[in-house]
């Protein structure tokens, strides 16, 4: 089977966008453009005939074969009809990892999108607010879900140690909590803000 | 500058001859309006603070006693599961699991045997299904307990903290009694389960089902028409059946606000649909609808254990399926295919075919989904975690919009966090 009705209304009604539809393991994949994405998940959400309305999830998966694309991968659940689709885009590895976000749809986007951010470097353009969620906002080893990034890190012990350490005070903040603080901040932290510095060692 | 006269009191009254309480005015002074009500202040709460539930820190912007904005860091108890997964066979991933949500790890592991399941097209045999939801069901009562006693230490309550972990502590002897230890269960195996239950183990769990509800009840009694728990929880943290959706709720969060979604009904697995339970709804939204979802839980978990109990008949708990499952010991040193199987089983581990496979279950905190990615190879590509309590925790900001710090507490006890989910 490689056809489930959510699959053949999504291939209808976008035709060439729609890049592949599959059925694995009884779960509905559509594979589509990623520049259409926003549109088509936006269709998904509001169409009557499909009310997507529950955002499960948002990943991303990059293969350990680098020929293959880097997929950003989109659970939706439709809680009025019972039924489960999973939307996915293509991107290269090797390119600018770039998609739209779809926090305007799904408020429930904006930590999965902040994480997938932080965990592959896929920038999602329209995020309020994106930056780093899991690790903190200095951390400049990468991002570890990436398959080049060694399970160990990139940095030595000692090098991690010593940026652990070397720390600023300011970097446990983020940018918009230090602007409100900004008159209360010491003087020497005031400065290094305005050199514009933020956080550790770099 | 207006000036308005304060009158400050004790904070603990005095008592007067007759022994009725005074209040004793320490003095009279003027005190500047801006003193009161300037620009706003930054608190900060955590990540070591007991009523954060573990690592979280919350930085608060106050105006007056007013929460303006707030803004969660996590990732303090981060340990790359995920990533750690990649580098391991699909079996080996089952300890991983149970210390991502530490208070239901029985369940975890059932997420983790049902998404490999899934991903290679096994079907488990009667009794390990059977066991299965007994231990979601177990997984499901001390995770609410713990809630229950945390969040009622919270807002002040102590002695519901001792008795519902003094309840927890008869499962926990269960799980050890099963499979050894008491938090670090790793009790599935794909295809089956690491042991069946030690003999006279049903009747134990026979007698908990039946005590507990009394437990439950004299909680009930504590709580439910408390009038400090009431004014703590009634009307604070309210989320809209609408808002919820759209925030990815799930679990006792969701169902709170009115929204009819439960996996074991939804999406069934493990032949939940054959139970016969109720899922509880409620209809504000707030804390204390909240509360009043979890106590029903329980209440519904012990009717499905019971359901279990009776319908668990003898049988094999593994799958007779080489690919996944040991050869037993002594067929293993007798016939030459077992020994092969063994020697492969151990030296290469279990083989999904290429493909993925996502799978939901209902674990206490709301829907934990395992999706997993499978080149072909024993360590998958991608194991990604469904993480409830991190998406749950992601409406935090919203729920405590315009709330006064104190109910900053209460709402973040009534989303049901764990840390070392939250992170993974």
């Amino acid at each position: 089977m490689t056809e489930t009705p959510s699959l053949t209304a999504v291939r209808d009604t976008f035709g060439p966008a729609v890049l592949r539809t599959d059925v694995v393991c009884g779960d509905a994949i559509a594979v589509v453009e990623r520049d259409q994405a926003h549109a088509i998940l936006t269709w998904l959400k509001d169409d009557p005939s499909q009310r997507f309305n529950y955002l499960t999830d948002i990943t991303a998966v990059e293969y350990r074969d680098p020929e293959l694309p880097l997929e950003v991968v989109y659970q939706l659940r439709s809680l009025p009809r019972k039924v489960d689709l999973r939307v996915k885009l293509w991107l290269d590895p090797a390119g600018p990892l770039e998609v739209d976000s779809v926090y305007d749809l799904w408020r429930g986007a904006d930590w999965l999108e902040r994480e997938v951010y932080d965990m592959f470097g896929v920038t999602f353009r329209g995020h309020p607010d994106l930056r780093r969620i899991l690790m903190w906002e200095t951390y400049a080893e990468g991002h570890p879900l990436r398959k080049g990034f060694p399970l160990r890190g990139h940095f030595s012990r000692a090098e991690q140690v010593r940026q652990a350490l070397g720390g600023q005070t300011e970097s446990f903040y983020s940018s918009e909590e230090l602007e409100y603080a900004e008159d209360v901040l010491p003087s020497d932290v005031r400065e290094r803000l305005r050199r514009g510095e933020h956080g550790g060692v770099r | 500058m207006s000036t308005r006269t304060v009158e400050l009191e004790l904070a603990t009254s005095g008592v007067d001859a007759r022994g009725r309480a005074t209040r004793v005015p320490l003095g009279v002074g003027e005190l500047r309006e801006d003193v009161l009500s300037g620009d706003g202040l930054m608190v900060n709460i955590g990540p070591q603070h007991p009523a954060t539930h573990g690592v979280l820190r919350l930085v608060v912007e106050l105006e007056g006693e007013t929460v303006k904005r707030l803004i969660p860091h996590v990732g303090y108890l981060h340990s790359g599961f995920e990533k750690l997964g990649e580098y391991r066979h699909y079996n080996q991933i089952i300890p991983l699991t149970d210390r991502t949500d530490y208070l239901a790890p029985m369940a975890n592991n059932v997420c983790l045997a049902l998404a490999v399941e899934k991903l290679m097209g096994i079907e488990i045999t009667e009794r390990c299904r059977v066991l299965r939801v007994i231990a979601c069901e177990m997984s499901r009562i001390i995770s609410h307990l713990v809630w229950l006693g945390t969040t009622g230490i919270d807002l002040g309550a102590f002695t519901p903290f001792l008795w519902s972990f003094q309840e927890r502590e008869r499962i926990y002897n269960l799980q050890e009694a099963w499979t050894g230890a008491r938090l670090t269960t790793s009790m599935t195996r794909v295809g089956g389960l690491m042991a069946d239950i030690p003999d006279g183990w049903t009747d134990a769990l026979r007698g908990f089902i039946r005590s507990f509800p009394a437990t439950l009840d004299e909680i009930d009694t504590m709580f439910t028409r408390n009038a400090i728990w009431i004014g703590r929880t009634q009307g604070v943290g309210v989320i809209s059946g609408e808002d919820a959706v759209n925030y990815s709720l799930s679990g006792p969060m969701l169902r709170a606000s009115g929204v009819d979604y439960d996996v074991r009904k939804d999406r069934p697995y493990l032949g939940y649909e054959t139970y016969d339970f109720d899922v509880p709804i409620g209809e504000h939204g707030d804390n204390y609808d909240r509360y009043r979802v979890r106590m029903e839980e329980m209440r519904q978990s012990t009717r499905i254990l019971e359901q279990a109990l009776d319908r668990l008949a003898p049988g094999p708990i593994n799958v007779d399926d080489p690919r996944v499952i040991l050869p037993p010991k002594s067929r293993a040193m007798s016939d030459m295919e077992a020994m092969i199987f063994h020697f492969k089983q151990v030296m290469e581990g279990v083989k999904p075919p290429k493909g993925e496979a996502y799978l939901g279950i209902e674990n206490p905190k709301g829907e934990l989904g395992y999706y997993f990615v499978s080149d072909g190879t024993a360590k998958p590509v991608r194991w990604r975690i469904r993480p409830p309590a991190f998406i749950n925790l992601a409406a935090l900001p919203k729920l405590c919009e315009g709330v006064l710090l104190s109910d900053v507490i209460a709402i973040n006890a009534s989303v049901d966090i764990v840390m070392g989910e939250v992170d993974r």
